[in-house]
Formats: C-alpha cells, sequence, structure tokens
C-alpha cells in the first residue's frame, strides 16, 4: 500500500511538474535570470499546500493509515556542510536549470536531454557519499 | 495586468494549478503513510544495492529505497500522461555536457545539505526545520547569481 500511494503521489507531483512546464530547463532559468517568475509561483503554491497538510492532518488524525506516525520536524542542525552543499546544488541549478524532480519527471515527458542530468546526479551523488564514507560518521 | 505581463509572459494559471498539484502529489504520502518525500535521496538509495559505505547504508536509506523507486516511477509517469494526453514534447536545447555537469553538482550539493528543491525547498519549509530555511536560501540566491552570470556569457 506503501508503493502504491508513493505512485500516486508521484504521478501528481510528476504531473504538475509537466503542466508547469518545470521539466523544461529553459522555463527554470527563465525564472533564475528573473525574466519569469512563474517556477516562484510554483514552489510557493506547493509549499502552501504542503504547509497546510504537515502541520494540520496530524492535528485530526492519530496515526496515518498505512503508517505508525506522521514525521514530524527532524531538528537537524544547520552545519558548514548544509551552506557548502546547498552553493554547490545552487551551482548546478543555475547552470542549467535542473533539479532532481524535475529532470525525472521530464524524462517522462520525453524530455530526453534530461538524461544526462539524471546520470550526473547519480555519478555526483557516488563520488560526494563514496569520500563521507571514507570519514567517520560524526566527522564535521 | 501590466503588472501581471511583466513579471508572468506566459500567464500564471498554468504555474499555480501545476504548484497546487505539486503540493497534492508531496502530501497524498503524507496522509496515507505519514511519509516525507524529498526526490534527492532516491540517487543514495539507489547506491544502496551496491555500495557498501555507511553513507549509503544507514537504516533509513535500507528502510526506504523500496518506496523511492514507486515515487520516482509515479514522476515519470506524471510527466508522460501529461505529455500524452494535454502536451507536446519539448526537447531541452541546453547543451549535454552543461546538463551533465550540472547535474554532477546538484548529485554532489544535494547529498552534501541533505535535500533539493522539494526535500528542502519544499518539505523542509513545510516541517518548519531552520536548516532547511538556510539551505533553500542559499541555494536559490546561489542560482539566481549563477544563471544571470552565465546567461551574459553562454547564450543559447
Amino acid at each position: 500500500m506503501v508503493k502504491i500511494t508513493m505512485y500516486i503521489g508521484g504521478l501528481v507531483f510528476g504531473f504538475g511538474l509537466a503542466l508547469a512546464g518545470a521539466t523544461q530547463p529553459e522555463i527554470v532559468l527563465s525564472f533564475l535570470r528573473l525574466e519569469d517568475f512563474g517556477l516562484l509561483v510554483v514552489i510557493a503554491t506547493a509549499l502552501l499546500v504542503t504547509f497546510v497538510v504537515y502541520q494540520g492532518v496530524p492535528r485530526l488524525l492519530k496515526k496515518p493509515p498505512y503508517g505508525e506516525e506522521f514525521d514530524g520536524h527532524d531538528g537537524f542542525p544547520v552545519t558548514r556542510r548544509t551552506i557548502v552543499g546547498a552553493v554547490i546544488f545552487g551551482i548546478g541549478w543555475g547552470l542549467a536549470g535542473i533539479c532532481p524532480a524535475t529532470s525525472l519527471a521530464a524524462l517522462g515527458t520525453g524530455n530526453w536531454p534530461l538524461l544526462y542530468a539524471v546520470v550526473g546526479m547519480l555519478l555526483g551523488t557516488l563520488i560526494y557519499g563514496s569520500i563521507r564514507s571514507q570519514q567517520d560518521p560524526t566527522h564535521s | 495586468m501590466y503588472m501581471l505581463e511583466t513579471f508572468f509572459p506566459l500567464g500564471m494559471e498554468h504555474y499555480l494549478l501545476g504548484g497546487v498539484l505539486v503540493g497534492v502529489g508531496i502530501a497524498i504520502p503524507f496522509i496515507m503513510t505519514g511519509l516525507v518525500v524529498g526526490v534527492s535521496s532516491f540517487f543514495t538509495a539507489v547506491w544502496s544495492y551496491v555500495h557498501q559505505g555507511w553513507f549509503f547504508q544507514t537504516d533509513w536509506y535500507r528502510r526506504s529505497r523500496g518506496w523511492k523507486w514507486s515515487l520516482v516511477a509515479g514522476l515519470v509517469s506524471g510527466g508522460a500522461v501529461f505529455t500524452l494526453f494535454f502536451g507536446t514534447t519539448v526537447v531541452t536545447a541546453v547543451p549535454w555536457w552543461q546538463l551533465f555537469v550540472a547535474g554532477v553538482l546538484v548529485g554532489v550539493g544535494t547529498r552534501m545539505s541533505g535535500g533539493c528543491t522539494s526535500g528542502h525547498g519544499i518539505c523542509g519549509l513545510a516541517s518548519l526545520e531552520k536548516v532547511s530555511l538556510v539551505a533553500t536560501g542559499t541555494f536559490l540566491t546561489t542560482a539566481i547569481v549563477v544563471a544571470l552570470v552565465i546567461s551574459k556569457i553562454l547564450v543559447w
């Protein structure tokens, strides 16, 4: 049931990204170049819906129908890695107008060159995860 | 109307509706299973099958990697359903090497900071995580600066 729910959620999520044109790097870049603020509307609207659900639903239901509990506030600390990682991600996003969800949904729309982006993301994850695995998990 | 055309030359309705659907797509798994879905961790989950390093072998990845495939299958299907019934295929003109290099940076950066546009920008902010506020502010600002600078150098 969890997998079916995830598939349906992903389907609506991917459809929304495609409808908004976020699966096209050109549209994302037009926002980052401050020419068309549409993507900001997409993020803000999605955030508003998610915020209402994340904050409201746990007050209405004791527990989710197919889970143990509602994931709550984790309170992960802000570290040097948070900032450096976000800068590196931002450079990639600004360089080509791509992020994980939009690139994956783009493959479904037939925007096939985004496969290069997805392969790059897999490689980048492997590089970072391999280096990090060499260090002590508590290393800051 | 003048403001709308200046800030939204392609109109605004499809952005609004698209954003609502993105939110609903993220909300459905939460309501039904209590799980928060970020997308970039999918890439970690993929490597967890083959790489034995601790970064890939945390309990969370081992437990969540099954449904992460379902989420991503849904994302791809959602894009396909839109194109099949409502749109046409648009193939990007951004050069392949630029997509690839950017992809590597996105892979490294999201794993280092713990999330992407969905994980930090939407889910993390909706959970009122301070770390997500810092990360989102940082990657959004960086991306805007980089895109503006590059648009003056590379034109496509």
